[in-house]
């Protein structure tokens, strides 16, 4: 067999049936994480029709997007935002009673962010085909598994037949050589790569991250990373596995055991481009001459170093960003005026992304005048944080330590801000009112929104990580 | 209720030019407003925040509240229409709104996969082809599926890609959810062809 990409492989070993000129391919999927927002039409179409929900046992859901972070009073009532969103997690659980699904629902200890609960539960395995109704399901391709988002006609399909009708997208490598500075996160990578190639330059493609770079990332950091990709236009974003990836696996309560895991890893390595293989596309990227990254227009891909100025606009259209932001070019984005700083979402609410903050928030204040939100990506992660003490240390600075969910980075659920109001922020996307209607998204890596946060203007987190070390 | 299956063989309408590029899903449907666990009646709320004042006024600087474009239902939209979240709201919310197709030089594939399982069409046009339909707003056009060819007034045709699937279900609203249930038997060899490699 000739030589082949890791997309290749995952792509051949779920094909059920060939695309041809005229149909398009039957594709496996291994794993259906289903949620509250994207699932309730696809559960009535299968009522409608009479269908069945074809493998439960790997199908998979979780509440999250329009859940409240503020815990529930004496009586057990949630501050749901509006009755709607109740309603709409109510039909969840509906659904899921009746159509026999696992739910990690409110009294279960692994309810999280779907793409931070999945792969904590060991859900999430290399060489896999995993969908959700979720454009950021790109992020359990950091695992070596081919995952991507879908619409809502797709999740009926692939809850009743658990296949996609599918053709083969293109192939992307992005090459990271070199070493990231101290300072410089997983966040920052993507967020400069997305700047590099642009929201679209990954449109019908699947993305393949390589390199020194890459392999030197922690298993939270190559979600991040993989998170991401969908910003850049690419549905999906794969890493291929290795020893970091089964470290972090191994033990899980969905993964196999004994000579089942043996028999898994053994197959997992093979899971990595043949040498000689080709993409259709490569890019090469130097990690060492990256530095903090953040936002400063109204989509992922205008992105500018954190001690760069805001390039001048190309058209109208950049100009009218930079209106709505309210900033000028040649200006320096740090020194900017901070009202809300988020730190969450399914891009930046593990462990290690609370730790990163949390060094620079140990013994210092949140600025006057700065609303601050911490929201951990899943009960494991709350748990683990408050084992930790790190609440501690985020309402000590006077942030808002809150309950596991999607929260301010869609701005669903009533966690949002107020027109006009800049917010510094861990999630994924800028896009105008993302985060409430005329609210300015600046995104960035945790330690930049800690950093700002205590600034209480757009900051450079590098001189606290130097004081820290000077200490 | 159940998803509609109506055949679509050709759009005919003026356009409407939103030139903006990157125009997301949330623009198109605000997230607020997914809280819904219904397809239907999203329309009021498409383009919300661009469509209305504060005061829940027409903006009247919007295309779209613009008397020219009462009427339409082809949107020519500014470079990668559609990025951002896979909500099928959005073409949803369109549908309601009265668009049946949108044409842009790039079209996002979450976003034109959900467009064309819904009967909206998602055309990408070449970058020439998409400038002048982006400066000539409210120009006639007859969209035919079959063909794959856009007529403008003056005769002349813009040739554009559908995927030959995707036309053949247009053309005779062909259910793709009961074309994936008619592979049932390969599905479940395969299947247990997998467990057996297990």
């Amino acid at each position: 067999m000739s030589a082949r990409t890791l997309f290749d492989k995952l792509w051949d070993a779920h094909q059920v049936v060939a695309e041809t000129d005229t149909t398009p391919g039957v594709l496996y999927i291994d794993l259906h994480l289903v949620h509250e927002v994207t699932s309730p039409q696809a559960f009535d179409e299968l009522r409608s029709r009479g269908l069945s929900v074809r493998r439960r046992d790997r199908t998979l859901a979780t509440l999250d997007h329009s859940t409240p972070t503020l815990p529930a009073d004496a009586s057990g009532k949630r501050p749901y935002y509006t009755p709607e969103a109740e309603a709409q997690v109510a039909t969840l659980e509906r659904n899921v009673a009746e159509f026999g699904i696992d739910l990690m629902g409110w009294d279960s200890p692994h309810r999280g962010i779907v793409h931070v609960a999945g792969p904590e539960v060991g859900a999430t395995q290399p060489g896999m085909t995993i969908v959700c109704g979720d454009s950021h399901t790109a992020t359990h391709g950091a695992f070596g598994a081919l995952a991507f988002g879908i619409g809502t006609t797709e999740v009926g399909h692939v809850l009743a037949t658990q296949c996609l009708l599918q053709r083969k997208p293109k192939s992307l490598a992005i090459h990271v050589d070199g070493v990231l500075q101290t300072g410089v996160t997983a966040k920052d990578l993507i967020l400069h790569i997305i700047g590099q190639i642009g929201i679209g330059g990954g449109t019908g493609h699947v993305i393949e991250y390589t390199g020194e770079a890459i392999r030197a990332l922690s298993m939270e950091e190559r979600m991040t990373v993989c998170n991401m990709s969908i910003e850049a236009g690419a549905r999906a974003g794969l890493i291929a596995p290795d020893d970091i990836t089964f470290a972090w696996l191994e033990g899980r309560e969905r993964v196999p055991k004994g000579d089942a895991w043996k028999r898994a890893v053994a197959h997992w390595r093979t899971l990595a481009t043949d040498p000689g293989a080709s993409y259709d596309s490569e890019v090469r990227i130097d990690a060492s001459t990256i530095q903090p990254s953040i936002t400063y227009g109204t989509h992922p891909g205008m992105v500018v170093a954190i001690n760069a100025t805001v390039p001048a606009a190309r058209d109208a259209l950049e100009q009218r960003a930079l209106d709505y932001m309210k900033v000028t070019a040649g200006q320096p984005m740090t020194g900017e005026s901070v009202d809300v700083v988020f730190i969450g979402s399914c891009t930046n609410a593990r462990l290690s992304d609370l730790r990163a903050a949390a060094q620079i928030m140990r013994g210092r204040r949140v600025a006057s005048g700065v609303r601050m939100l911490v929201v951990p990506g899943s009960e494991q992660v709350r748990r683990d944080a408050e084992r930790e003490g790190l609440h501690q240390v985020f309402r000590d600075a006077g942030a808002e330590w809150r309950e596991p969910g999607c929260s301010m980075c869609i701005a669903m659920n009533g966690d949002l801000a107020q027109p006009g109001q800049l917010v510094v922020s861990t999630s994924n996307r800028n896009f105008e009112g993302r985060q409430g209607k005329g609210a300015r998204t600046v995104l960035a890596s945790p330690l930049v929104a800690a950093a700002s946060a205590i600034a209480g203007c757009v900051a450079d987190p590098r001189a606290y990580i130097e004081e820290e070390a000077a200490a | 209720m159940s998803q509609t299956t109506r055949p679509l063989a050709y759009v005919h309408s003026r356009t409407a030019v939103l030139a903006n590029e990157n125009i997301d899903t949330d623009r198109i449907i605000p997230a607020r407003f997914l809280t819904t666990t219904e397809r239907t009646g999203l329309g009021k709320h498409c383009f919300e925040d661009w469509r209305y004042n504060a005061d829940g006024t027409d903006n009247p600087s919007f295309v779209l509240n613009q008397p020219a474009s009462r009427g339409c239902s082809i949107i020519v939209a500014g470079h990668n229409f559609g990025c951002g979240s896979s909500r099928e709201h959005a073409p949803w919310a369109l549908l309601d709104f009265g668009i049946q197709a949108v044409i842009s030089s790039e079209i996002a594939d979450i976003f034109r996969g959900n467009a064309l399982k819904n009967g909206l069409l998602a055309i990408v046009v070449s970058a020439p082809e998409h400038r002048w339909l982006i400066e000539n707003p409210g120009v006639e056009l007859r969209i035919d599926v079959a063909s794959g060819t856009i007529r403008l007034p003056d005769g002349g045709t813009i040739a554009f890609d559908l995927d030959a699937f995707a036309r053949h279900c247009l053309l005779n609203g062909v259910d793709q959810l009961g074309f994936l249930t008619q592979q049932d038997a390969a599905i479940t060899a395969f299947e247990a062809r997998m467990e057996e490699a297990a």
